[in-house]
This record gives C-alpha cells, structure tokens and sequence, in this order.
C-alpha cells in the first residue's frame, strides 16, 4: 500500500454491533486499517439472541451457529483481538485505552461497542455483603449467564425459578427453564406481558399461552425482596403486597442498562446512553463513536439488533470513506420476533391515540391469534400480530410506507383474494430487512441465490437468514422460491443419506447389493460424487453395510467410529464404559459379584445403575478393556452403538400383584432376539405387565403392553429423551411369537428406511401411523415377507463382539491414545 | 527415547513399524515427551499432529479421517491433517512432519 499510513481503529466490546461495524468497514476498505479489539466475554462474537435457543435445549453452546464470527474469522481478517480483557480506563487526550490486565492499547479511531448490562433493581437480599449477587440468581445476557442456568438446572430435581420480568427477555427465559423441567412462574410489574409491545389484550393471549406451557404468571405484582433461608441460600422473593414465592433460583429480566462506565470514566458525554450524533459520533469527539445498545441517538437507545445493523452500516460508510456524509436517522422499530414459541410482530403504537384514529382490531382467544392496525390520515402508524404474522412483511413496508394502504382496511389482517405470501414476496423491496436477527435484506438473499444457492440450507449458510429467533424462515423460503423462479426443487441434497453420494437410501441400497459392495472404501470409490473418503459418511455407511450384509461386510477399521471399534463408549476424558448384557434387566447373584470383582480390579471409579436396568462400569481405560470383558465373561450390552440397547421390562405377572403378562419372560426373549443389531439411531424396548406400564414401554422405540387373555399393545415411536413424546399404537396382538414377529419387521423396516440418526419417533410420525399400519400389519405392499427374512439372516449373524478380546481385530484396537496427560477427570463421587 | 546417533536425520524420530498402523485407525506414540497422533492414509501415507484435542481434550488417535481431515470422537471437530486448522474455527491442533522410512514411521518434531 504505497506506505500510506494505516489507520489504527481500536473496537471496545466484541458484541454484535462492535463485530458487525468491524466487517462492514473491512468490507469497504480493509487496507486502510490496523483493527484491533478489546471483548469481555472470552470467545469470539457470537449471537446473543441464540441465548435463548441454548437455555431451551435447541441448540448447545458448542453449536457454530452459536458463533457469528469464530477465532479464525479475527486470525484471516488480521484483527488482533484481546478476548477474556475489559477496558477499563480511557484517555481521549493521549488516545490510548488501558486493559484490566495492563495492557496497553493505542488508537487513532476508537469506536465504543459495549452494550448494555442486566439491569438489577433493589431488593433486598439480592447481593452477598461483598456486592457480588446472591448465589442462584442470574441475569440473562451472557453465556455465562446461560451456562449458569443450566449447570444449576442439571444439578438438581424439582427446582423452582422466578423469572422477575415478563418482557421478551423474561419470557425467553422462562420458556427455556420451562424445557429444562424447572417450575417456572413469572412475576411482572406492569399489568399485562410484553407491554412495551402488546396492548392488553395481546398481552392476556400471551400470557394464555404462557401459562399453557405450565408456567405461572403473575402481573401487577412489584418484587422487593430476595428471601433468603437460615443458612443464607435463596428460598423465594417477597413482593410490594406482602406475599412471596418460594423459589430456587431467580432471573433477573427487569430491563437492560446501556454499559456506559468505560465511556464515562473517559469523560464522555452520557446520558441514558453514550450521546452520539448522526455519524455515530461521540459529542465532542474528532475520533470517538460509539455504536449498538450503548449509544443513545437522538434520545433513542436501543435494545433489539436489528437498528445496529443500520447504525455499523453508517459508520463504516463514513469511516472507511466510502460515503463520508453518510448519517443514521434512526430506526423506526418494527419488531419480529418468536418469543416462548409464539410469533410476534410488533410496530408503532399499540392502539388508537386520538379520536379519529382508525383501529381494526381481531382477537380469537381460541387459536391465541390476536392482530390490530392503527390508521391515521391514510397512514399505518401502528400493528401488532400475535399468533399469525402472515401479514407482517405487507405491514412492515406500509409502516415504511413503501407501499399503499389497500381501502379495505381488514384485507391488512387477512388475506381476502389479495396476493398470496409468494407474491408478497415477490413483491417486497429490495432493501427490506427480511432476517432482523441477522441483518439480511431481501436482496442480499436474491443475490445469493443467482451465485447459485439452491437450498435453504445454502441460502442460511451463505446469509444467516433464519438463524436467529427463526421467525423468518417462512418468508426467506418464500423468496428463495421466487428468486429461483420456480426453477427450485426441493434440496436434492436432503433426500441423500451421507452428503457425499447422490443417492438416497433406499436407491443407496439397491446399488449396494446390486454391486455387491462391502466395504466402506468400495462404496466410497465407486459411488461418492469425487471417489474420495468423507469423514462424516463413514459411521452412517458402516452401519448401513453391517444392516445389509450383517457379518459379511468388510470389517475396514477406519470406517468405523471409535465406539464400535473397541465395543464401549468414549467418556469425556477418554475412558470408556463397560455395560454387560443384562437380559430384560434381569440379573444373578453370581453375576453381580463378578461385576463387583471387576470393580475393584480395575480400580473402578463410578459404578452406576443405567436407566436401561443394567449395570455401567465407568472410566476403564481403553488397553484394559479385553482384560475386564475377560473377566467378566458376559456378553457385551450394546451401550454404545447405534443399535438396539436394551429391553427394559418391569416384574409382570409372575410376582407382581397386578401383573396380567409375562413381561420380563418377552423381554429377555426381545432382547435375545435383537440383541446388537444396528439400527439408524439407537433403539430401546420395554414391555410393561399392565397397563399401569411400570417399565415405561409407552414412551419407547418399541414398546409392549400387557392387557390381559395374552393381548399385547405394541407402541411405537415413543421417546423420554431431549424430546417427550407418547408412543403411536400400532397393533394389538395375541400371543408372545406374535409380538416378536411384528417387532422384527417394524425394526426391520426402520433399519431399511429411516435416515441415518433418525429416530422412531421422528421417523414414524414422518411416515405415518396409518402408512405402517398398512403396510406393516396388513402387508399391503407385500413386503411383509422379505422383511421377515432379511431380519432372520442379521439374527443369525449376531456374534457377541467382545470375542475380539480373544483375537484382535488390529495391533492398535486396544492401545492407549493419550496415555500421559492428567485428563480433565470426570468428577467422582 | 534412544536413538542411535546418526542413523536417519537427528530431528526425524522412528515411532514404529508401519505394520502397527492400520488406515483410518489413528494411533498414538510419545516422541521427546510429546503426545502424537499418527494416522496412515488410504494412499499409504502418514500424518502426525499433537494426540490431544484443542477444543476439551480429546483423544485424537482415537478420532475417524478421510482424505483430508481428522474429527474429533467426543464433539466431532474436525481438523486438517495437513496444517491442524479447524475449519469450524476453534484452536488448530499442531501437526509434525511425518514420513515412512524404511518400513518405520518417523516423526519431526
Ligand atoms: C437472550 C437474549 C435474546 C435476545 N433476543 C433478541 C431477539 O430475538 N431479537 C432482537 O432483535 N434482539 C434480541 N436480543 C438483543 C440483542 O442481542 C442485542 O440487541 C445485541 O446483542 C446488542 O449488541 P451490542 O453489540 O450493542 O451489545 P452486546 O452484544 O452485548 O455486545 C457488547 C459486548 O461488549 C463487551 N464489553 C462491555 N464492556 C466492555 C469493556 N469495558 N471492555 C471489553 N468488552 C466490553 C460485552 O461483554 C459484550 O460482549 C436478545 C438478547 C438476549 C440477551
Ligand atoms: S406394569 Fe403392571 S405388571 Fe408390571 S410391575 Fe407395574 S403394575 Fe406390575
Ligand atoms: S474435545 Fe475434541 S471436539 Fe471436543
């Protein structure tokens, strides 16, 4: 660069708005800068508003679409960024910016990104003497925050949380513990939910909704206290009318503070926020602005993304020189958002101010649908959607006023013959700000899908459209189908069943057998769109040949993942586990003391009863493994494959006083029947004696129910795992032989068309009760036969495979692979 | 580690014997103190980076590879088994030259 001299722009905060405005100034002139930036939180930017995705389970904090801008975004744009530092002290006269750990940070441009802070109001009891808050409360901003919830909410059972705050956030919140099996109410000051959004009535539809999900809500009620027990720990909150809750933990949405404390120790100008001008510019500064949630412009501060999109656009255009004069006006907030799991779009006033405004008002408590439009002199100056946002696009761009009011005012809630939701978007401008988490227009989509997108997939891959609240992913589909004009197919890639071959699994299949193919190299070569290995279809290729030719597949080690190649499952440190066959949960005095031996042979560190009623010895190490199968002489219980795992089953009919059936008797025939066979994603049985389902057949893969004259109810489809959901009946039967023919061709079918990781109860709903009702039970298809022999032939396969303690299936299979370093040790009790 | 002064260039250490190693099953030695994973490709060649996991410890060796990558058993990260990036942007793991002489494997470390 002809040594013109860089500019050394310094970023405080590494939130969303200090690493948006960074990419777009390096979008619009990166030679001209040296950018370096200081961020609190020790990772890279990640987007908050996933937070909530993560406190309710639907994504983990591991997850990459966690991550915006991953450490080797900072590394390939060289911007030197200091993680896990505070600015804490400012100098405007020597322009330099001081660290808590002493660093020293010089610039010519600062810009001043810190967001905003949980806002806790006074309640007594809220802080220990030295200031820091009471164990058990929590704000909800951070992952920290997130991760605090969520180790305290797997630490014990039967937690009780307050949520203080029933705006967006709290909601957020109170839904995501809600999933975490906490009791959650929610205790709000105003007198309905979400009032800087909703009037009244949305705000009671809200709540009906809410509190349809098992949380308690309670409004007009103004906390003022944290209660605490003798030993100091947090018991409940006390409010203004003398009553309390009680209360394990308690999360404080009370509002946000814009983080100021930096900017103001600098000496800047405050006031709710950093006051900056129309180029983001801090008040009496040449070379200080400051963007997001911190800056207060022209009166406004912010708390919701999608104004800070606008705001870094601005100031990159003016700080890169691109578009010196560029100004922000301010946003007009027109809110989008998925809140607990109800749709909401919010914008403008909430309802009619003067005596003649015009107000259309719906309002069905029945579907929770609840909409509104404000009119003033022919304008939109207001709208509220709750339940069905369908409209909200058409009413974004009237409140814009991109387009004309249609004289029909209701047509403005419903679609009554005017454009369906294809033209609307068709018919959406370009700059229209369709992702507002992520800050994507319409264009940006379009655009990305004349480079040669598809998909949704590789719409959301190249944009991040849809991935945030999630609440636009209808509309962004709509405009993808658009801008493809009708040429889209579904995503080809979706049907496939391992990304690198074109084919899906029944088609798959076919051309294995067809071919004769037996080993994963062989599939690879011949079939996968380059010929070469791809990591991730390696454990779905091995087990779909193992489902194929059962032991006459081609045994490749590096097919398979290191769970099935040593037949025990990785521990985080590690280790492994060691669970022995146990039968129906069946077991010996005799096997109980080997297992005890083993125990104290090895130096066991955990021995634990699994929820499949066997017995799991934890943290063996890896070369040990032959030696303890060894001395345990039981066969493997399969705890750590894609496979069937266990039959659990409850005592039945020969000591239970209830007990209509021989439970346990079917469920070891089950298990002995199906024991090890590979399956798309593991596979659990049960079989209840009575109705009363004791061993909790009705929430399993397969599930069996004794009702009495040898009957047997056969659920399917059922799971008690990160998703509840009761088992479909598929058949009465007669007879025990009867029960274990159906369970073979339903397992059978499973193995021959579900995806891989699919579980039952995606893949039944998936295919439909009725469909394997028919096909299944009534053999409408005719399948019936050939599944029952495919079954037999993996049946008679089955070897136990922990005979490879006698013969080694490679000079490696057994050899320690980290055998120096203390491990993190998993915690033992 | 004893090595015979001299017999193949000081900085490449000698491991074991390429038959020890099966492709696509990682493998793990100590070389000088260090912890290495050494994995045979499907061409027959060799690839060799620290055993342990940058994103929470995980043994590598223990990790699946195709062509090009290795993934992580416990939270499926994958690395390039050319220069340790992780394309998915947490740390990259460092990797050794490593090379098949005379039917032993051998590192640089
Ligand atoms: C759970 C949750 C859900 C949300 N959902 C939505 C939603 O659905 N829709 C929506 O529009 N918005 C939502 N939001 C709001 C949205 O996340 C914020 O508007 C946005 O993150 C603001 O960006 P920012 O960069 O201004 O602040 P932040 O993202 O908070 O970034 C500021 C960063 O600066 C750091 N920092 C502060 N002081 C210093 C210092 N002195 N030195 C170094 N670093 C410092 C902070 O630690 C932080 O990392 C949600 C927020 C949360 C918490
Ligand atoms: S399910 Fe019925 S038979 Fe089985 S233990 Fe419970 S009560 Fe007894
Ligand atoms: S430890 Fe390797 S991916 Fe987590």
């Amino acid at each position: 660069m002809n040594g013109a001299p860089r500019t050394r722009l310094l970023v405080v905060g590494n939130g969303m708005a200090g690493a948006r405005t960074v990419e777009e100034i390096l979008k619009r002139g990166a030679e001209k800068f040296d950018v370096t930036m200081i961020g609190d939180e020790p990772y890279g930017n990640y987007n908050r508003i996933m937070l909530s995705h993560v406190l309710a389970g639907e994504s983990g904090v591991d997850d990459e679409d966690l991550l915006l801008n991953p450490m080797s975004w900072y590394r390939e744009n060289g911007v030197t960024l200091f993680a896990g530092d505070r600015a804490i002290a400012l100098d405007r006269f020597a322009k330099s910016v001081r660290c808590e750990s002493g660093r020293i940070v010089d610039y010519d441009v600062l810009i001043i990104a810190t967001g905003s802070n949980t806002f806790f109001p006074n309640m007594d009891g809220l802080r220990e003497p030295d200031g820091r808050l009471a164990r058990g409360v929590f704000g909800f901003r951070t992952i920290a925050d997130t991760n605090g919830m969520l180790q305290m909410a797997a630490s014990q059972d039967d937690l009780r949380a307050v949520v203080i705050g029933g705006g967006l956030l709290g909601l957020e919140a109170a839904y995501g513990l809600r999933t975490q099996g906490l009791d959650v109410d929610v205790v709000h000051s105003p007198g309905h939910l979400m009032n800087q959004q909703l009037d009244e009535r949305g705000g009671r539809l809200l709540r009906n909704k809410i509190e349809s999900l098992g949380v308690g809500v309670h409004t007009s009620k103004r906390t003022t206290s944290v209660l605490r027990d003798e030993s100091g720990r947090v018991a409940g909150v006390g409010f203004n009318d003398d009553t309390s809750l009680p209360a394990d933990m308690i999360v404080v949405t009370a509002g946000i503070r814009p983080s100021v404390e930096f900017a103001r120790g600098g000496g800047l100008v405050i006031e709710r926020g950093i006051v900056v001008d129309d180029q983001l510019r801090c008040e009496d500064e040449g070379s200080i602005y400051a963007v997001g949630e911190c800056c207060q412009h022209r009166g406004e501060v912010y708390g919701l993304v999608a104004p800070l999109w606008e705001q870094a656009v601005v100031l990159a255009e003016h700080l890169s020189g691109a578009n010196p004069s560029a100004a922000y006006h301010g946003s007009r907030l027109t809110t989008k958002l998925k809140v607990a799991g109800v749709d909401v779009a919010a914008m403008g006033v909430k309802g009619p101010e003067r005596e003649d405004d015009e107000f259309v008002q719906f309002y069905e408590p029945r579907s929770g649908t609840y909409k509104s439009v404000v009119v003033r002199d022919g304008k939109l100056i207001g709208a509220t959607l709750l339940g069905d946002i369908s409209k909200a696009n058409f009413l974004t761009q009237a409140f814009d006023e991109k387009v004309p009011l249609p004289d029909e005012r209701i047509s403005m809630l419903f679609d009554m013959g005017t454009p369906t939701a294809a033209t609307g978007a068709a018919e959406l401008a370009d700059d229209v700000q369709v992702c507002n988490c992520n800050g994507v227009t319409k264009g940006a989509i379009v655009a990305c899908v004349h480079a040669g997108a598809k998909s949704m997939g590789d719409v959301t891959a190249a944009t991040r459209a849809g991935k945030g609240c999630g609440s636009c992913k209808g509309l962004v589909a709509d405009i993808l189908a658009c801008a493809a004009g009708g040429a889209l197919e579904a995503d080809p890639a979706a049907d496939w069943y391992v990304p690198s071959i074109p084919l899906s699994k029944p088609a798959l299949i076919d051309v294995i057998r067809e071919r004769g193919l037996r080993s994963v190299s062989q599939v690879f070569t011949e079939l996968a769109t380059d010929g070469s290995e791809d990591v991730p279809s390696k454990m779905p290729l091995a087990s779909l040949l193992r489902t194929i030719w059962g032991p006459d597949w081609v045994d490749e080690r590096g097919a398979l993942f290191i769970n099935d190649r040593v037949h025990a499952n990785i521990q985080r440190d590690g280790t492994f586990s060691v669970v022995p066959q146990m039968k129906g949960g069946v077991t010996t005095p005799g096997q109980l003391r080997k297992i005890a031996d083993v125990a104290d042979k090895y130096n066991v560190p955990l021995v634990k009863v699994t929820g499949g009623q066997r017995i799991d010895l934890l943290g063996i190490k890896k070369e040990d493994l032959p030696k303890v199968w060894g001395d345990l002489d039981m066969p493997s219980g399969f705890a750590y494959g894609k496979s069937m795992r266990t039959v659990k089953t409850c005592v039945g009919s020969d000591f239970c006083r209830f007990g209509l059936g021989d439970s346990t008797a079917l469920g070891i025939a089950l298990e002995d029947r199906f024991q090890g066979l590979e399956t798309p994603a593991k596979l659990k049985l049960a079989v209840a004696g009575c109705p009363r389902n004791c061993s909790e057949a009705l929430c399993k893969d397969f599930g069996v129910v004794s009702v009495g004259e040898d009957k047997w109810e056969i659920y399917v489809g059922g799971a008690a795992g990160a998703h509840i959901r009761k088992g479909d009946l598929l058949a009465t039967v007669v007879g025990a032989g009867e029960v274990l023919r159906v369970a073979g061709i339903f397992i059978q079918h499973y193995r021959e068309s579900a995806q891989w990781l699919e579980r039952t109860y995606a893949w039944v709903p998936r295919i439909g009760l009725e469909v394997l009702q028919r096909t299944l039970i009534e053999d409408a298809e005719g399948i019936v036969e050939g599944l029952e022999q495919r079954m037999q032939t993996s049946v008679d396969g089955y070897r136990d495979p922990w005979q490879d303690r006698v013969e080694q299936k490679s000079p490696a299979q057994f050899t320690p692979s980290l055998p120096l370093l203390p491990l993190p040790q998993v915690p033992v009790r | 580690m004893s090595i015979p002064a001299g017999a193949i260039p000081v900085s490449a250490i000698p491991v074991g014997s390429i038959d020890d190693l099966t492709p696509g099953e990682g493998r793990a030695y100590v070389v000088d103190g260090k912890q290495v994973a050494v994995f045979l490709l499907a061409d027959g060649t060799v690839r060799a980076m620290d055993a342990v996991c940058p994103h929470k410890g995980g043994p590598l060796a223990d990790g699946q590879i195709d062509g090009s990558v290795v993934m992580c058993p416990l939270h499926q990260y994958t690395f390039s088994l050319d220069t340790g990036a992780c394309p998915s942007g947490i740390d990259s793991v460092r990797t050794y030259p490593a090379a098949v002489v005379d039917g032993k494997v051998t590192i640089q470390v």
